[in-house]
C-alpha cells in the first residue's frame, strides 16, 4: 500500500536536509523492526554460552540421560545432568494436553461457523478466547485447590481402577497431582488459541461450495464432513502445532500441577516433572553450575519450542495469511 | 454472516424434497444422525465452557470470602501460617514492572509495526514479521532465563534480581504481542490521508508521524493495553528476574521486587489454608486487574475507529 504512495514524495519540495531526515527516520524503523530478530538471536546465545560448560560435561547424555542430581560449586561441573525425565514430562504433559484440546477446539469451532447463529456464535467464541486471557497462575491456583482434587482425581481413579487394571500406563498407584492432572489442566489453556486458528479457517470455506453440497441434498453434518472439514484440515495442522508449542511452554501451571518428581514416568498417573518447570521450581536455591544445567534445559526447550512454532507459522501462512485476534497470540 | 442463513434456506428445501419421499434411500437415518453429530459438537462448545464458568465462579466466591479491607491496604505477611496481611507489595510491583516494561515494549513494538506497514517493500519486512509471530511463542521461563544471563547474574549495578531485571523480561514479552496488533491497526488507516499529506509536500516521515500514527492512534492503545494485560498475569518470567519481595520496594536496582502472580504462585503451593485464602484473593485481585486493562483498551477501541 505504501510503497505506492512513494512515488508522491519524489518531487524535490524541501532542502536536501530534509530527505536526510526521511533517511535517518527508515533508518530508526528498521533497527527497531530487526529488534525482534536481535533479541531472539540474542536469547538463543547468551542463554547457550551460559550453558555450554553443562553441554561439554554432559555431552549426548545431557538429553539422554535421567540422571539428575546437581552438584554444588561455584566454578566447575561436579553433579550429573540428564535432563531426559523433564523432556519426557513435557512432552507427556503436552501430548495429553492435544489429544484432548484437539478435538475439543474441532468441535467448538464447528459449531461456531457452521451451526450457531452469529447473534449467538459471537458471543460463544468471546467467551471461548476468554479462557486465553485468564493468567497461567490463576489456572495453577484452580487446578490445585479446586479443579483436580474434586473433579479430576475421582474421574483418575475410576479409570485406573478399571481400564487400569489392562492398559498399560493408566494403573494404580494414582498420586493427587500427576502428568494427567497437569495435561488435563493444559488442555484448556491451549483450548483458545486452537481454536481461535480453527475457526478462523473454516470461516474461509467456500460459500458455493457449501451450497453445492446443500443442493445435493447433503445434511448439515455431511456437509461439514465433505466441505469444512476437508478444507480446513491443513489449518487445523497448523493451529494443533501452535497449540503444542504454548504446551511445551508452559510453566507455572504445569509446575504447580505435574507433582514434582524426578523419577522417569512409568504411569501417566505418577508424579513427574517438566522442563519449564524443573527451572521454575528449582531455579531460586539452585547452586550457581545447577543454574547452568537449568540454562540447558531451557535452551533444549527454546529450540524445540521455536522449531514447532516456525513449522506452526509456516503451515498456517500456507493456508492463507496470519490469524488475527487476541487469543492467536 | 449470511452463509448461515443461505444454508438454513437451502436445507429447507432439502427438507420439504425428502418429505416427497422423492430422495433416496433411507433419509431419516441420515437426518437423525446429523442431529447427533450436531447434539455433539454442541456438546463440545459447552465442554469448553464449564471450565471458565468453574474459573470464574470459584475465584469469584473464593476470593470475595478472603478479600477485605485490610487486603487490599497492607503488605504480605511473612508468615504463611498466620492469617492477616494482604497483597499491596504485589500491586505495587506488578503495576511498577509493567510501566517499565510499557516504556520498553510500547515504542519498540509500535515502530516495528510501523517499519511492516510503512516500508512493506523492504526486504526485511517479511523476516520481521515471520520471527515476531515465532516471538509470541516463546516460552516466558526461557525469557526469564535470558534476562538473567545478561542482567541479573552480572556484577554491574544492573546486577542482581531487580525492578528492572522484571521489567525487561516482561517487556520482552510485550513486544511481539503490540508489535502484532499494532500492525493490523496501522494498515486501517486509509492511503487517502497519506495521499494528502504527500499532496501537500509532507515528508515521508511527517507522514507517519503526523497524519498515520495519530490517526491509529486509539488502536495502537488498545493493543498497549491488551500486551499489559498479559505482562501482568504473567509469573514464570518474573520467578528469574524479579524473585518476590515482602515489602514495598520503590528502588528501581539492586532489590528484588514483589508481583501479584509471585505471591500467589508462592502461597497456593504450599498447604497451609491462611495461606490459600489469600491466594484466591490475589487471584480476584489479578483477574480483575486484567479484566480492568482489557475492558479499557475494548472501551478505547471501540469507541474511536480508524
Amino acid at each position: 500500500m505504501s510503497s505506492d504512495t512513494n512515488a508522491f514524495q519524489r518531487p524535490a519540495m524541501g532542502s536536501g536536509g530534509k530527505s536526510t531526515q526521511d533517511a535517518w527516520f527508515q533508518r530508526a524503523l528498521a533497527l527497531a523492526g530487526a529488534s525482534v530478530l536481535i533479541i531472539l538471536a540474542a536469547m538463543l546465545i547468551s542463554t547457550a554460552m551460559n550453558a555450554w560448560p553443562v553441554f561439554t560435561h554432559s555431552g549426548w547424555s545431557f538429553i539422554t540421560s535421567s540422571d539428575w542430581d546437581p552438584g554444588i560449586s561455584r566454578t566447575e561441573i561436579t553433579g550429573s545432568y540428564g535432563a531426559l525425565s523433564f523432556i519426557l514430562g513435557t512432552l507427556i504433559t503436552s501430548t495429553i494436553a492435544l489429544l484432548i484440546a484437539v478435538p475439543l477446539a474441532i468441535g467448538c469451532s464447528l459449531y461456531l461457523t457452521q451451526i450457531a447463529r452469529p447473534s449467538i456464535g459471537r458471543p460463544l467464541a468471546y467467551a471461548v478466547d476468554l479462557l486465553a486471557a485468564v493468567p497461567s497462575v490463576v489456572y495453577g491456583l484452580w487446578g490445585l485447590l479446586f479443579f483436580v482434587p474434586i473433579f479430576v482425581r475421582p474421574m483418575i481413579k475410576v479409570i485406573a481402577d478399571t481400564v487400569g487394571e489392562a492398559v498399560p500406563f493408566l494403573g494404580s498407584p494414582v498420586v493427587t497431582y500427576n502428568y494427567a492432572t497437569a495435561g488435563i489442566v493444559l488442555a484448556i489453556m491451549v483450548l483458545p488459541i486452537i481454536t481461535a486458528v480453527t475457526r478462523e479457517v473454516m470461516l474461509n470455506t467456500p460459500i458455493a461450495e457449501i451450497q453445492g453440497a446443500y443442493a445435493l441434498g447433503s445434511t448439515r453434518w455431511e456437509m461439514i464432513r465433505a466441505i469444512v472439514l476437508p478444507r480446513a484440515r491443513p489449518g487445523i495442522i497448523g493451529a494443533t502445532m501452535l497449540g503444542l508449542g504454548r504446551a511445551l511452554g508452559e510453566t507455572v501451571a504445569v509446575a504447580m500441577l505435574i507433582g514434582g518428581s524426578q523419577r522417569m514416568p512409568t504411569s501417566l498417573f505418577q508424579g513427574g516433572q517438566s522442563m519449564a518447570g524443573v527451572i521454575a521450581i528449582t531455579f531460586q536455591e539452585a547452586s550457581p553450575e545447577n543454574v547452568k544445567a537449568l540454562l540447558g534445559v531451557g535452551v533444549v526447550l527454546f529450540v524445540i519450542t521455536v522449531l514447532v512454532n516456525m513449522a506452526a507459522r509456516l503451515v498456517i501462512w500456507a493456508t492463507g495469511g496470519r490469524v488475527a485476534g487476541d487469543a492467536a497470540v | 454472516m449470511t452463509s448461515t442463513e443461505l444454508n438454513t434456506s437451502s436445507e429447507s428445501v432439502v427438507f420439504s424434497v425428502a418429505d416427497k419421499g422423492e430422495m433416496p434411500g433411507n433419509y431419516a437415518a441420515r437426518k437423525r444422525k446429523n442431529q447427533i453429530m450436531e447434539g455433539i459438537l454442541f456438546l463440545a462448545i459447552l465442554m469448553a465452557l464449564i471450565p471458565l464458568a468453574l474459573i470464574l465462579f470459584e475465584v469469584i466466591r473464593r476470593g470475595a470470602s478472603a478479600m477485605n479491607f485490610e487486603f487490599l491496604t497492607s503488605v504480605q505477611n511473612i508468615s504463611l501460617i498466620r492469617e492477616g496481611g494482604g497483597y499491596l507489595n504485589g500491586l505495587f510491583g506488578t503495576l511498577y514492572m509493567v510501566g517499565i516494561a510499557s516504556l520498553i515494549a510500547v515504542p519498540l513494538g509500535v515502530a516495528t509495526a510501523t517499519y511492516v506497514v510503512e516500508y512493506s517493500n523492504s526486504k526485511l519486512v517479511p523476516f520481521i514479521q515471520f520471527f515476531t509471530d515465532v516471538m509470541t511463542g516463546v516460552p516466558s521461563i526461557f525469557v526469564g532465563l535470558f534476562v538473567y544471563t545478561i542482567l541479573v547474574q552480572g556484577d554491574s549495578i544492573f546486577g542482581g534480581f531487580s525492578t528492572l531485571a522484571g521489567g525487561l523480561g516482561l517487556s520482552l514479552i510485550m513486544i511481539p504481542i503490540i508489535a502484532r496488533a499494532s500492525e493490523e491497526v496501522i494498515r486501517l488507516v486509509p492511503d487517502d490521508l497519506r495521499n494528502a499529506a504527500y499532496g501537500l509536500g509532507a515528508r515521508r516521515w511527517q507522514v507517519v508521524m503526523q497524519i498515520v500514527l495519530p490517526t491509529a492512534a486509539s488502536g495502537l492503545i488498545t493493543a498497549s493495553m491488551l500486551a499489559v494485560a498479559r505482562a501482568a498475569g504473567e509469573t514464570a518470567v518474573l520467578l528469574l528476574t524479579a524473585l518476590g519481595a515482602f515489602k514495598i520496594v520503590p528502588e528501581l536496582l539492586g532489590s528484588p521486587q514483589a508481583a501479584l502472580p509471585l505471591i500467589i504462585f508462592n502461597e497456593a503451593r504450599g498447604p497451609f489454608e491462611p495461606a490459600h485464602a489469600r491466594a484466591w484473593a490475589g487471584a480476584l485481585e489479578l483477574m480483575l486487574l486484567v479484566l480492568l486493562l482489557t475492558l479499557i483498551a475494548r472501551y478505547i477501541g471501540r469507541k474511536t475507529q480508524v
